[in-house]
C-alpha cells in the first residue's frame, strides 16, 4: 500500500497525525506532511485507512 | 485596569448610522414582534431563538425528514440556512459566491465598503481570497499542534484545580454546575493567557462574548454599546504591550509583518478580538455539551474511565455529535442555490453541527458511537476557513473530559439545562448530580 497526500487539499486538520505519526508529520503551519512515500511497512497499513477515513477533506488516497 | 465604560470620549466609530449609499453598516429593520416565536422552521428558522438550540437536533431531522435541505427566513433581513451534509459543504468551499465578511448573524449587515473585502473587521475568519491566506499564514504556526502541545500540562493543572475548587462531594447528594463550574472557566483561561491579558478580567470576556454571539436577538440599539466596549478594552491592551512587549500572541501581532510591512492596527484588534471572542464559548460549549452526554449515557462514561486509549475516536465524536459552532456568510452575488433564490447581502447560516447530523454522509448519524472508526465530521468547518484554534479546542476538550471522568466516574443531570442562544450551541447551565 502507498498513500499520497495532496498537500493542495490539506487544511491542517491534523487528524492524520494524530492517527498515524509514523505515515503523518506536521510541519510548523500544521499542514501535513507525508513521511513515507514508498511502499508502506504492513504494519502501518491500518493506521494509514484511519487517517483516509478521517480526512475532512478527503486530502487522503490510498494505492495498493 | 481602568473601566473602560468610563471613558466615552474614545468611543471608536465601530457602527455608523447609514446617513446614504450601502458603505458602511446597513441596520436592518428591527421591532420585538417580528423576533417573536417561530411557528415554521423551514419558512421561519431563527437560530436567535432560545428554543432553537434547544431543539437543534430535533429542528435539522425534521428538516431533513421533510426533503427542506435549506431553511428560510425573512428576519435578520433575509436568510438562509442549508442543513444537509452536501449544502453546507457546497457553501463553505464557495468563496466566490458566499463572502465571509461578517461571519455573525445580527441586525447590523457590513456594506461593501465599511469593511472592504477581502480583510474583513477580523481577520482572517472575515477576509475572502486572496488576503485570507496572507492573514492566515501568520496565525498558523503559534496554533500548529507543537505548538499547543506543551500546553498539556498548565490546561490539566487548571481542571484539576476547578475540581478540587468545587469541594467535598458526597455522592448522591452534592449537584455541582458543569458549565459554570467548569466548563467556562477552561477556554478563557487559556486564551487570556495566550494573549497576555490580566486574569482577572475573564468574567469581562465572557461578558463580551455574550453580547457578541448571544443577545443577536435584541435590540440593536442596546447592544452597540458592548462593541465599543470590547474594541476600547483591546485597544488598552494593545497600548500596554506595546509599552511593555512580552512573549505572548498579542506582542506576536504587533511585531509580525507582511511584506515587510507591520500590521495596520486594525487588523492587529481585529484579530484580537477573534482570537478572543472565538476562544472561549465554542470549546466551552464543546465541553458542557460532552458532559451533558456522559451525564445520560453510563456506558460511554465508564468506556472512557477505563479505556482511555478510546479517547482518540471519543473526542472525535463528540465534536461531531455536539459540534457547537455554525458560521455564517453573506450572498456576495445573486445566484440559484438548489432551487433557492439568494439575493447579494443575504444572510447564510452555515450549520456544521447539522451537517454532521447528515444520514447521507454519516451512518447511524444520530446516535454516538465512542469508538466510530470513520469519522470526516466537520466541527472545525471545511476548506481555507478551517478553524485556526482547532489543536487547541482539540486538547482542551480532551483533558477536560479525561479530568472530569477520572474525579467522577459517575454522575446525572439534575434539573433544567440551561442552552445558548445563538451560533454557538452548548450548555450555560448544567447542574450535575454526582453519584
Amino acid at each position: 500500500m502507498r498513500v499520497h497526500l495532496d498537500a493542495g487539499i490539506c487544511q491542517g486538520h491534523n487528524r492524520c497525525y494524530a492517527l498515524a505519526p509514523a505515515v503523518f508529520d506536521v510541519d510548523e503551519y500544521g499542514q501535513a506532511v507525508q513521511r513515507i512515500d514508498d511502499e508502506l511497512p504492513s504494519e502501518l497499513e491500518a493506521r494509514a485507512r484511519l487517517a483516509a477515513a478521517n480526512c475532512p477533506e478527503y486530502a487522503i488516497t490510498l494505492t495498493d | 485596569m481602568t473601566d473602560v465604560s468610563e471613558r466615552p470620549e474614545r468611543v471608536p466609530p465601530i457602527i455608523k448610522d447609514t446617513p446614504e449609499g450601502a458603505d458602511v453598516w446597513e441596520r436592518v429593520p428591527w421591532d420585538a414582534e417580528m423576533y417573536g416565536p417561530v411557528q415554521d422552521w423551514a419558512t421561519d428558522i431563527d437560530h436567535g431563538r432560545p428554543e432553537y438550540n434547544e431543539n437543534a437536533h430535533q429542528i435539522w431531522h425534521d428538516l431533513r425528514e421533510s426533503g427542506c435541505p435549506v431553511a428560510h427566513s425573512e428576519r435578520y433581513g433575509g436568510m438562509w440556512a442549508p442543513i444537509t451534509h452536501e449544502t453546507v459543504h457546497e457553501i463553505a468551499y464557495d468563496t466566490e459566491n458566499f463572502t465571509s465578511r461578517s461571519v455573525v448573524v445580527s441586525h447590523l449587515r457590513p456594506g461593501d465598503l465599511q469593511l472592504p473585502a477581502p480583510i474583513g473587521g477580523a481577520p482572517p475568519i472575515t477576509s475572502d481570497p486572496p488576503f485570507h491566506q496572507v492573514a492566515r499564514r501568520l496565525l498558523l504556526p503559534p496554533f500548529a499542534p507543537k505548538q499547543i502541545e506543551p500546553w498539556e500540562d498548565e490546561v490539566r493543572t487548571l481542571c484539576r484545580g476547578l475540581l478540587d475548587a468545587m469541594g467535598d462531594v458526597t455522592p448522591g447528594e452534592t449537584i455541582i454546575d458543569g458549565a459554570v463550574q467548569y466548563a467556562q472557566h477552561i477556554p478563557v483561561n487559556v486564551i487570556g493567557r495566550m494573549l497576555g491579558f490580566p486574569q482577572e478580567d475573564e468574567e469581562r470576556f465572557r461578558g463580551f462574548v455574550h453580547d457578541t454571539l448571544e443577545r443577536i436577538n435584541e435590540d440593536p440599539n442596546e447592544r452597540s454599546d458592548s462593541f465599543q466596549h470590547l474594541e476600547m478594552y483591546i485597544d488598552d491592551q494593545i497600548e500596554d504591550h506595546i509599552a511593555n512587549p512580552r512573549d505572548d500572541l498579542t506582542s506576536y501581532l504587533l511585531d509580525v509583518e507582511i511584506e515587510g510591512n507591520k500590521l495596520e492596527r486594525d487588523h492587529v484588534r481585529g484579530t484580537i478580538i477573534l482570537l478572543l471572542i472565538a476562544g472561549i464559548d465554542t470549546t466551552w460549549s464543546a465541553i458542557g455539551s460532552s458532559l451533558w452526554h456522559l451525564a445520560q449515557h453510563p456506558d460511554d462514561r465508564h468506556r472512557l474511565a477505563d479505556d482511555p486509549e478510546v479517547m482518540d475516536f471519543a473526542l472525535e465524536e463528540f465534536l461531531r455529535a455536539y459540534a457547537p459552532v455554525t458560521m455564517a456568510r453573506l450572498v456576495a452575488k445573486d445566484n440559484d442555490f438548489h432551487g433557492c433564490p439568494m439575493k447579494k447581502d443575504d444572510w447564510v447560516l452555515l450549520p456544521f453541527p447539522a451537517a454532521n447530523r447528515d444520514p447521507k454522509q454519516f451512518e447511524d448519524a444520530e446516535g454516538f458511537i465512542i469508538d466510530r472508526q470513520v469519522n470526516r465530521h466537520s466541527a472545525f468547518g471545511l476548506g481555507i476557513h478551517r478553524c485556526l484554534g482547532s489543536n487547541l479546542a482539540r486538547l482542551e476538550l480532551r483533558i477536560a473530559i479525561e479530568e472530569f471522568v477520572a474525579r467522577f466516574r459517575d454522575f446525572e443531570l439534575a434539573g433544567d439545562v440551561k442552552w445558548s442562544i445563538g451560533q454557538i450551541r452548548g450548555p450555560r447551565v448544567l447542574p450535575l448530580r454526582i453519584l
